[in-house]
C-alpha cells in the first residue's frame, strides 16, 4: 500500500542500464554476467606500463565513508584512479555527522562540489538507498557496504573469482560459514549465487548467528561444519567480530574455532578441488586456520586483486553520461 | 571509387602492397601487427598471415579510450585488449577497417602508448573516407571513398568480409 | 454559547445502543436531547442535512501524540486540533512521553487547558507510570488521579525490572487507575527497527521479534492476577499476543487491548525499499499477524482502533531507515482505514465504528461514545462514499509523515460537533 519504489527501479534506468549499484537483489543474470565480462576486460589494464585508462577522465568520485574501512576504500580509490577519475576521500566516521550535521546535509554539501559518483559505506542498513533517492539526477551511488544489508561489489568480486576458477555456477555447491546474521557480504553473495544459478547455497553457523527465516533467502541451513562441508565446491568463510563474544552470540573464540573454524582436516570433507574464500580481514585461529588461509586452496589474495577490476567495471557501468539517451557510432 | 569497386579482396591486396612498400621504405625490422576491434582485427588477421609476421597478432579494444564516454556512457559489450608482445621500442603496424574522423586511431595510439613506447607506428586502413576531424592520417590505404555527411560505411564479417554503405 | 441543532435525515449508527437507521438527531445545550421527536418548543438555530451520510458518536482515540509540551517543533495542540476535528475525533488520550513527562498534575493540567482553549476536543492525559518514565520510581499516581488522569502508562519506556512492574501495578490498583502498557521487552527488542522475519532478514534490518511483545504480555498477565490491577495493552501487533490476551479475558482477567489502524492494513513488506514512512513501533508484522488482529477486532478481544498518531518534522524521516524516528501521522486516515475493514468484509460497519466509539469508551470507563439523550453532543458526520486524496490540500496535521500521502482513501468527515459546537464542517 505504500509509496516506496523497490530497489530494482532505483538501480536501473528505463533502458535497464545501471544507474546506481545498491544491491544484488532483483538484478538480472545477464547484468551480473556483463559486470564480470567487463571486469575481465579491465584485467588487461594491469598489464599495461601505465596502469590506467582515460575512461572517466574529468569525472569526480567521492569515497564517502561513514564507517572506517581502509581496505575497501583503498580498492575503490585504486579502481577509480585506474579509470582516470579524480578521487576525493571523505571520512565522516569521526567528523560531520557527529557534529550534528544530518546525513542529507552532508550529501548536499559534497554534491555542491560538482561530483559525479558517491561510493558509500555506512553502518546503517538502507543508507545507500536513502542517498541514491536524494542525490541529484546526474550523480550515481555505489554501495560499498550498508549495515547488515548489502555489500554488492564484494559479492561481485567473489562471483568473478568463482567464475574464473570454476568456469560457471550451475553445478556448484557453495557453503557460507559463520556470522550470517550480521553479514552484508553473506546477504549479497546469497542473492548473487541464486541469480547466477548455483546448485545449492548452504549457510553454516550456530543458531545465534543465523538470521530469522534465513531459508527464505534461498539457502539450506546447517549447524555443523563437518556435515555442511560435505561435497562443497566453494567455501566462503566470514569474519567473526570480537563483539559477538559479549553479545551472548557465542561463548568464546576457542569454542567457536572448535566448532566452526576451518581446518585442513575439516576442509578434506569438501571436494578435492574446493576453493576457500574470505572477504577479509582474516582472523587467523578464530574462523580459519593459518594453514588453510595460506594453503593452496585459498584464493583470498586473488579476491583482493579481482576487487579492483570488478570495481572498475561497476564504476564505469554506473557512471552517468553527460547527455543521456544517445547512442551509436560517433567514432570511426 | 564507385560502389562496384568495394571489393574487400581487392582492397586487402592493395593495402598489403602498400604496407610492403612502407616497410621496405622505412626499413622496418621485425614489425608486429595490431588490429583494432572488431573490423580492423578481421583485416589484420588476413594481412598478418600474408606478411608472414613472426609474432602473434595483437588485438586492441579501444572502448576504454574512446573520447565519447561522457556523451554516451559505457559501451555495453567490451572485450579485452590482448597485446602478446612487448610494445617498447617496437615497429608497429596498426590496422583498422575504415578511417573516418581519426578519433579511433587517436584512442588506439593512446592505449598503445600506455603499454609502452614504440619505435614507429604505421597506420594501415582498408578504406579512407572523407570527414577527418583531427590531424591524423593513414600511411597505407586499400582505397579512398567520398561519401555524404549522413552516409556511413560498415565492414561486416568475419566470414565473408563485405563492405556496405547506409545512411543514418 | 452552544446552539440548538437539528441533524436531519442521516443514517444514525450508535454502536453502544445498537441503533442503526435513518433518524433526525436533536442537539441542545451541548448535549444530545432527542431522536426523531423534537422536545417541546425546540427550534433549531441551524440544520445540518445529513442525507446519504452517517451520523455517529465522535471518535475516541486511545493514543495520539500532539507533541506538546516539549516537542513543538513536531506539532502543537492548537495546530493538531484542526486535524483532530477533521478526523471526527472528539476525545483523545495523550501518552505521557511529553517533555516534561506527564508525571505531575501541572503537566496534565497544562495539556488539558491547552486543549480546552481550542474548544474543539477533549484531551485525556495519561499519567506516567514511573517518575520521568525512568522505569524506577513510582510517579505520584494519587495526585495524577486527582488531576483527572484516568490511566497511567509507560508509553514506549521500559520498566527497570519486574519488581518495579509489580509494584507499579499494585500501586495503580490502589487508586483504581487503569494501567496502559505498551508491551515490549526492551532486551528482546534490542536495537531492532523492523519485524524479525523474512523481510528484515533480507533487508539486513535489526529485527524486533514477536517474542518482545509476547514475553512482556505474559509478565504483565501473570502479575495482574496477583495485583488486581486493570490493564490495557496498547497497540498490540502480534497474533500470539492477541491469543494470550483472549485467553486471559476468557479467564476473567480485566484486560483490554487496542490496535493501531495501520497495523490492520500494512505489513512487513511495506518497508521494502527502506520506506521510512512505514517505520513504526511496534513494527509492521506479517500477514498472519494482521489476520489475527482483524479477527480479534471482530470478536471483541481488541476493543478499540487507535490512530497512534505521531507527527514528525520532515527531517525525522530523512535518514537511513534504522536512524529515522518511528511513527506515522495518522489522525485523518483513522476513519478511512476503519471503513476499509468494513468494505473488505472484515467487520460490520457498526463493529468498525464501535472500535472508534463505544469500544474505547468502555476501556476508559467513560460516559462518552454513545448517542443516548443526555450524553455530550460529540458527533461525527461522515460521507462513507467520498474519496479524497491525502495531500497538501486535505491534510491538516503538521506531520506529513504518512505512507498514504498522495493516496486516495474512502470516507470523509463532513462535520464534527464537540459538546454541541461545530468543531469541523464545510
Amino acid at each position: 500500500m505504500s509509496a516506496a519504489l523497490p530497489a530494482r527501479d532505483l538501480q536501473l534506468d528505463t533502458t535497464g542500464r545501471l544507474k546506481h549499484f545498491l544491491t544484488i537483489e532483483g538484478l538480472r543474470r545477464e547484468l551480473l554476467e556483463r559486470i564480470m565480462d567487463t571486469a575481465e576486460s579491465f584485467s588487461s589494464v594491469t598489464e599495461q606500463t601505465v596502469k590506467k585508462v582515460p575512461l572517466l577522465r574529468g569525472k569526480t568520485v567521492v569515497n564517502l565513508f561513514f564507517e572506517t574501512s581502509t581496505r575497501t576504500r583503498t580498492t575503490f580509490e585504486l579502481a577509480a584512479k585506474r579509470l582516470s577519475a579524480d578521487v576525493l576521500n571523505v571520512n565522516i566516521a569521526t567528523s560531520a555527522t557527529s557534529k550534528g550535521e544530518s546525513l542529507l546535509d552532508t550529501i548536499r554539501n559534497i554534491e555542491a562540489m560538482h561530483v559525479d559518483m558517491f561510493v558509500v559505506r555506512h553502518a546503517e542498513s538502507g543508507a545507500a538507498h536513502f542517498i541514491a533517492r536524494h542525490v541529484a539526477p546526474h550523480v550515481s551511488v555505489i554501495n560499498a557496504g550498508d549495515g547488515r544489508h548489502a555489500h554488492p561489489t564484494q559479492a561481485m568480486l567473489d562471483m568473478f573469482t568463482i567464475r574464473k576458477l570454476k568456469g560457471g555456477f550451475e553445478n556448484l555447491t557453495v557453503a557460507i560459514v559463520g556470522d550470517i546474521l550480521h553479514s552484508r557480504v553473506a546477504r549479497s553473495e546469497i542473492h548473487a549465487l541464486n541469480i547466477l544459478g548455483a546448485k545449492e547455497v548452504r549457510v553454516i553457523g550456530p543458531r545465534t548467528l543465523l538470521p530469522a527465516a534465513v531459508e527464505s533467502l534461498g539457502v539450506v541451513t546447517c549447524h555443523d561444519l563437518d556435515e555442511g562441508l560435505e561435497a562443497v565446491d566453494v567455501v566462503i568463510m566470514l569474519r567473526l567480530q570480537k563483539e559477538r563474544m559479549s553479545g551472548a552470540f557465542i561463548p568464546s573464540e576457542h569454542e567457536y574455532f572448535a566448532r566452526f573454524g576451518l581446518t585442513g582436516k575439516r576442509l578434506s570433507r569438501a571436494r578435492p578441488d574446493a576453493i576457500v574464500m574470505h572477504p577479509g580481514p582474516v582472523n587467523r585461529g578464530v574462523e580459519i586456520d593459518s594453514e588453510v588461509a595460506d594453503g593452496h586452496r585459498s584464493v583470498i589474495l586473488q579476491q583482493v586483486t579481482h576487487g579492483i577490476a570488478i570495481r572498475m567495471a561497476i564504476m564505469s557501468m554506473a557512471m552517468r553520461p553527460d547527455r543521456e539517451g544517445q547512442s551509436g557510432d560517433r567514432l570511426a | 571509387m564507385s560502389e562496384a569497386s568495394l571489393d574487400v579482396g581487392t582492397l586487402i591486396d592493395r593495402l598489403e602492397t602498400a604496407l610492403r612498400e612502407e616497410i621496405a621504405r622505412r626499413e622496418l625490422l621485425d614489425p608486429v601487427m595490431i588490429g583494432i576491434h572488431t573490423g580492423g582485427a578481421w583485416i589484420a588477421e588476413r594481412l598478418h598471415a600474408r606478411l608472414g609476421l613472426k609474432e602473434p597478432l595483437g588485438l586492441l579494444n579501444i572502448s576504454f579510450y574512446r573520447d565519447d564516454f561522457s556523451e554516451i556512457g559505457m559501451h555495453p559489450q567490451v572485450s579485452r585488449s590482448v597485446l602478446p608482445f612487448r610494445v617498447e621500442g617496437r615497429n608497429i603496424l596498426l590496422i583498422d577497417d575504415v578511417f573516418y574522423t581519426g578519433r579511433t586511431v587517436r584512442a588506439a595510439l593512446n592505449e598503445i602508448f600506455d603499454y609502452g613506447r614504440p619505435a614507429q607506428v604505421v597506420l594501415g586502413v582498408l578504406i579512407e573516407r572523407n570527414g577527418r576531424q583531427i590531424p591524423i592520417r593513414p600511411d597505407c590505404i586499400g582505397g579512398t571513398l567520398v561519401l555524404k555527411a549522413e552516409q556511413r560505411i560498415k565492414l561486416t564479417g568475419p566470414e565473408p568480409l563485405a563492405l556496405s554503405i547506409h545512411s543514418v | 454559547m452552544s446552539e440548538r441543532i437539528l441533524v436531519k435525515g442521516g443514517r444514525v449508527i450508535d454502536p453502544a445502543s445498537g441503533l442503526d437507521g435513518l433518524h433526525d438527531l436533536y442537539l441542545a445545550e451541548g448535549r444530545v436531547v432527542a431522536l426523531d421527536v423534537p422536545p417541546d418548543g425546540f427550534t433549531a438555530d441551524f440544520e445540518v442535512g445529513a442525507r446519504g451520510k452517517i451520523v455517529c458518536p465522535g471518535f475516541i482515540d486511545l493514543c495520539a501524540r500532539l507533541r506538546e509540551p516539549g516537542h513543538e517543533h513536531k506539532a502543537t495542540i492548537a495546530g493538531e486540533s484542526r486535524a483532530v476535528a477533521a478526523a471526527g475525533i472528539t476525545t483523545l488520550c495523550c501518552p505521557p512521553d511529553t517533555d516534561p513527562v506527564i508525571d505531575t498534575p501541572a503537566v496534565a493540567n497544562l495539556i488539558r487547558e491547552k486543549a480546552q482553549l481550542t474548544g474543539t476536543l477533549r484531551v485525556l492525559p495519561i499519567g506516567a507510570l514511573t517518575r520521568g518514565l525512568q522505569g524506577r520510581d513510582l510517579s505520584e499516581m494519587s495526585a495524577l488521579r486527582s488531576a483527572g488522569c484516568l490511566a497511567v502508562g509507560n508509553a514506549h519506556a521500559p520498566l527497570a525490572n519486574t519488581l518495579v512492574l509489580r509494584r507499579a501495578l499494585e500501586y495503580a490498583a490502589s487508586y483504581d487507575l487503569l494501567v496502559v502498557i505498551r508491551p515490549e521487552d526492551p532486551h528482546l527488542a534490542d536495537r531492532g527497527c523492523a519485524h524479525e522475519g523474512p523481510v528484515s532478514t533480507r533487508m539486513g534490518l535489526p529485527g524486533i521479534p514477536e517474542t518482545a511483545e509476547t514475553v512482556a504480555v505474559a509478565q504483565v498477565l501473570a502479575l495482574m492476577e496477583h495485583t488486581g490491577a486493570r490493564v490495557h495493552f496498547a497497540q498490540i501487533s502480534s497474533g500470539r499476543a492477541v491469543r494470550m490476551i483472549a485467553k486471559a479475558q476468557a479467564d476473567g482477567i480485566p484486560v483490554s487491548a487496542d490496535v493501531a489502524a495501520h497495523q490492520l492494513h500494512l505489513t512487513e513488506t511495506d518497508i521494502e525499499g527502506f520506506d521510512a514512512l512505514c517505520h513504526v513501533r511496534p513494527p509492521l508484522r506479517g500477514r498472519a499477524d494482521r489476520e489475527i488482529l482483524r479477527e480479534a477486532l471482530r470478536d471483541g478481544v481488541i476493543a478499540a482502533i487507535c490512530s497512534d498518531h505521531q507527527p514528525h518534522e520532515p527531517g525525522a524521516k530523512l535518514d537511513a531507515f534504522p536512524a529515522t524516528a518511528p511513527g506515522m501521522a495518522s489522525l485523518q486516515t483513522l476513519l478511512p482505514l476503519a471503513l476499509q475493514l468494513a468494505d473488505e468484509g472484515v467487520l460490520t460497519l457498526s463493529r468498525a465504528l464501535a472500535a472508534l466509539t463505544s469500544g474505547p469508551a468502555a476501556v476508559l470507563g467513560l460516559e462518552l461514545g454513545a448517542l443516548r439523550p443526555g450524553a455530550p453532543a460529540d458527533i461525527c458526520i461522515f460521507d462513507p462514499e467520498e474519496c479524497w486524496t491525502v495531500g497538501e490540500d486535505t491534510w491538516l496535521s503538521d506531520g506529513r509523515n504518512t505512507p498514504f500521502w498522495k493516496k486516495t482513501v474512502t470516507g470523509r468527515v463532513t462535520h464534527t460537533f464537540f459538546s454541541g459546537r461545530l468543531a469541523f464542517g464545510h
